[in-house]
C-alpha cells in the first residue's frame, strides 16, 4: 500500500526550480485554455520528483496557486493516487508486485529478500538509507513475472537470487540493467517461439 | 494456427524496432491519405462491416461507437480518448503496443479522429508506464517532424494534435468515465451513466475512447479490407487478439492469435504447457482478474472468443490468461485478486467499498480455513449484494471472480472450512451464545 501518511517534518517552502518550471509550463500548454487543472497529476509528479521522490505540503500549495485551482482539490488528487509518495522513500524504491500473476511465480520470494536485505517492514528506509519497499498492486507485465519497478524502470522474470545480486549492485552505487533478467527478449516466449519467425531472422 | 501475415502487429517481439523507418516497412503509414480521402462515413461503415470489438474488456462494436459522435462540430469540439490505462492483472498487450508498434497507435489515432471529428487526442498511460510513454513521445516527434500528424496532417486538410496524459497508480482509472475525470486532473471516480460520454464526455464536450489494441488495429483492417478481418474467427468474434499467457506456464509470453482459438492450443502450443503438464492443471482464469475462472474439464475444450466465454459463464474481458495449476492454493488466489479489488476500488459507492474488504477478509479466513461453512453461502450473498449495485462495472470485476470460485470450488471450500463455532457446542455459556443461533435450535 503507498504511502499516504503526511511526514511530519514539512520544509517551509516550495518553488518550482527552472527545469520544472519549463516542464510544467509545457503541460500546461497541452490542454485547452481555461482547463489548466488537467495539468495537476503531471504538476505534482514533477514535484516529486524534484524533491528526492516525495510530494510536501508546501508542493501541493504552490500548485494549487500556479493552477488558479482550490488547494484541497490537489490534496485529494495526491491522496488518491497510489504513485504519489507523501513521505520520504528511499533513493532507490523498490515496488514489487505480488498480485495473482505475479504471486503465482513467486513474487514473495522477492518479499522475502526484501525483508531480509533492505528492512523488516515496507516503507522504512535500509540501514545505509539508499533503498525502501513495498507491495503494490499490478504493475502491468504479468508475462515477465514476478517483477518490480525501481523508480521509473521495470526489472523482470526475477527470482530470490537475482534480486539479491540487484540489491548488491545498488549498494555498489551501480544502477543495475533494467528488463528481462532471464535472458529473454521483452515478452517472447523462451525458446519455444513459433510465430513471427521470418521477422526474427530476417 | 494463424499464418504470419495475418498478423497485424509484426513487431510484437520487437525484432526490427519501433522508429519511423521500420514502421514504414512494416506498411504502416502507407496509403493513409487515400483512406481518409474516402471520407468519413466510408471509414465508419468499413469499421462496421470488419465487426472490430472494442478490445479492452466490454467488446463493444468499435464502428457502432465511432457512429455515436455527433455528425456536425457544434459548439463544442470534439475529443478523442485512447485508452492505455492497462492494470488489469494477467493484461500486458498495451504496453507491448505502446513500445514496439507506436506508429501503428498514432496511425489509428490520425484515422479515428478524422472519422470522430476529433483535432485534438489524450493518450491516457498509467503513470507505471513512464519508459513506454517516452518511446511514445519520440513515436510522435517523429511523426509531428514527418507532418504525419499535426496542422494539415498529410496535406490532407485535416489538423491534429496528439498528446500523452500519464496516470498515477489508479486501476479505476481504466474505467472510461474515471478516466474522463482524471484526465480533468480529479479524483478518478466514474460518473453515472447516462450522459453517455460519445455526448458528454471531456470538458462535458463529445468524446470517443478506445482501448489502445483496438485502434492500433484499425490501420491495418482498413489497408487490407473488411473482409479480410472478418474472414478470421466467427461471426461477431472476428480477427485477431493479442493474448497475453501469464501464471504456471514454461513459456508465459503475449502472442497474437486468431479469435475463437483453442484455449489449449495456446497454453500448449504457445506457452509451452502447463507447469506440470496438463493434467496438472486446476482452474484458468481466461480474461483478466476480473473474469470468473474455469475448471480444467471447461478449459479442455475451450474456445476463446467473447460469445464462447459468455457462453460458459465468463468473459473474455481482456485475454489476459492467468494459469493456475495444483500446486497453488485456489483460495489464496482469490484471496489475493479480492486484495487487489479490496485496495483499488474508488470509494464512491458503499456496496463496493465495503464489500470488496469483506470480501477479501472472508477469502483470507476461508484460505486458512477458519470460516464456517455457512459463511459460504454468506460470502455468495455479499457477492450479489455488490453485483449491479455500482455506479460503474468495478462492482461486477471484484465479485464475478468471488463467485467463478465458489461456482467450482465450493467443495474445496467447505472441505478445508469445517469450523464450528464455539457457541452452538456449548450454549450453555449464555453470554457466548449468538442467541439467534439458539433461537433457531430451539425452537
Amino acid at each position: 500500500m503507498s504511502i499516504k501518511k503526511i511526514h511530519k517534518e514539512q520544509p517551509e517552502t516550495f518553488k518550482f526550480n527552472d527545469k520544472s518550471m519549463e516542464a510544467a509550463n509545457k503541460i500546461v500548454s497541452n490542454y485547452p485554455d481555461g482547463k489548466q487543472q488537467s495539468a495537476v497529476m503531471a504538476l505534482l509528479y514533477i514535484a516529486q520528483r524534484q524533491n528526492d521522490n516525495w510530494i510536501p505540503l508546501q508542493a501541493m500549495k504552490y500548485i494549487a496557486k500556479f493552477l488558479d485551482m482550490p488547494y484541497i482539490k490537489v490534496y485529494e488528487v495526491a491522496t488518491f493516487y497510489s504513485m504519489y509518495n507523501l513521505s520520504p522513500v528511499g533513493k532507490y524504491f523498490f515496488q514489487v508486485c505480488t498480485t495473482t500473476p505475479c504471486m503465482l511465480r513467486g513474487a514473495y520470494d522477492l518479499v522475502k529478500v526484501c525483508k531480509n536485505k533492505i528492512s523488516e517492514k515496507e516503507n522504512v528506509l535500509s540501514n545505509d538509507g539508499k533503498i525502501s519497499w513495498m507491495e503494490v498492486e499490478c504493475l502491468g507485465a504479468c508475462v515477465n513475472a514476478p517483477m518490480m519497478q525501481v523508480n521509473e524502470d521495470y526489472y523482470e522474470d526475477l527470482n530470490d537470487k537475482k534480486l539479491e545480486e540487484i540489491i548488491e549492485t545498488i549498494n555498489k552505487n551501480k544502477i543495475p540493467k533494467p528488463g528481462s533478467y532471464s535472458g529473454r527478449i521483452n515478452a517472447e516466449p523462451v525458446n519455444n517461439r513459433k510465430t513471427l519467425l521470418g521477422n526474427k531472422n530476417a | 494456427m494463424l499464418k504470419d501475415e495475418d498478423r497485424i502487429f509484426q513487431n510484437l517481439y520487437n525484432d526490427s524496432g519501433a522508429d519511423i523507418e521500420s514502421a514504414k516497412l512494416r506498411n504502416d503509414w502507407s496509403g493513409t491519405k487515400e483512406i481518409l480521402e474516402k471520407g468519413r462515413e466510408w471509414i465508419i461503415n468499413e469499421v462496421k462491416s470488419s465487426e472490430l470489438r472494442g478490445r479492452g474488456g466490454a467488446g463493444f462494436p468499435t464502428g457502432l461507437k465511432w457512429s455515436f459522435a455527433p455528425k456536425e462540430v457544434g459548439s463544442r469540439p470534439h475529443y478523442l480518448v485512447i485508452n492505455a490505462d492497462e492494470s488489469e492483472p494477467g493484461t500486458c498487450k498495451d504496453r507491448d503496443i505502446l513500445r514496439f508498434e507506436p506508429h501503428k497507435l498514432i496511425e489509428g489515432c490520425l484515422i479515428a479522429s478524422y472519422a470522430v471529428n476529433a483535432h485534438k487526442c489524450y493518450i491516457y498511460i498509467r503513470g507505471e508506464y513512464f519508459n513506454e510513454g517516452e518511446k511514445l513521445q519520440t513515436a510522435i516527434d517523429e511523426a509531428y517532424k514527418n507532418n504525419l500528424i499535426g496542422k494539415n496532417a498529410l496535406n490532407s486538410g485535416w489538423d491534429l494534435d496528439i498528446y500523452i496524459h500519464y496516470g498515477a497508480g489508479a486501476y479505476i482509472c481504466g474505467e472510461e468515465t474515471a478516466l474522463l475525470e482524471s484526465l480533468e486532473g480529479k479524483k478518478g471516480q466514474p460518473r453515472l451513466k447516462p450522459p453517455f460520454p460519445a455526448l458528454i464526455g471531456l470538458y462535458g464536450c463529445p468524446t470517443i475512447i478506445n482501448n489502445v489494441e483496438t485502434v492500433a488495429a484499425v490501420p491495418t483492417i482498413l489497408r487490407r479490407g473488411a473482409k479480410w478481418f472478418s474472414s478470421l474467427g466467427r461471426p461477431k468474434n472476428t480477427g485477431t487478439k493479442i493474448y497475453c499467457i501469464s501464471g504456471n506456464v514454461n513459456n508465459p509470453c503475449n502472442v497474437e492469435e486468431e479469435m475463437g482459438v483453442p484455449l489449449k492450443e495456446l497454453i500448449e502450443n504457445h506457452a509451452g504447457g502447463v507447469v506440470g503438464g496438463w493434467d496438472n492443471l486446476k482452474a484458468v482464469i481466461p480474461g483478466g482478474s476480473s473474469m470468473p475462472m474455469l475448471p480444467k474439464e471447461i478449459c479442455d475444450n475451450m474456445k476463446m472468443d467473447f460469445d464462447a466465454c459468455v457462453e460458459n459463464k465468463t468473459g473474455l474481458g481482456t485475454a489476459g490468461i492467468v494459469v493456475i495449476n495444483n500446486d497453488q492454493d485456489i483460495i489464496k488466489c482469490m484471496a489475493r485478486i479480492a486484495r487487489f479489488y479490496k485496495h483499488e476500488s474508488c470509494g464512491q459507492c458503499t456496496p463496493c467499498r465495503e464489500g470488496s474488504g469483506w470480501m477479501w477478509r472472508m477469502l483470507e479466513r476461508m484460505a486458512a480455513g477458519e470460516a464456517t461453512p455457512d459463511e459460504v453461502d454468506m460470502l455468495f450473498d455479499v457477492t450479489k449484494q455488490i453485483e449491479g449495485h455500482t455506479i460503474c462495472a468495478f462492482g461486477e470485476g471484484s465479485s464475478w471472480p468471488v463467485q467463478g470460485l465458489i461456482r467450482h470450488f465450493k467443495d474445496e471450500i467447505l472441505e478445508r472450512n469445517k469450523f464450528d463455532p464455539v457457541v452452538k457446542k456449548q450454549k450453555n455459556i449464555p453470554y457466548l451464545v449468538d442467541q439467534h443461533l439458539l433461537e433457531k435450535e430451539n425452537a
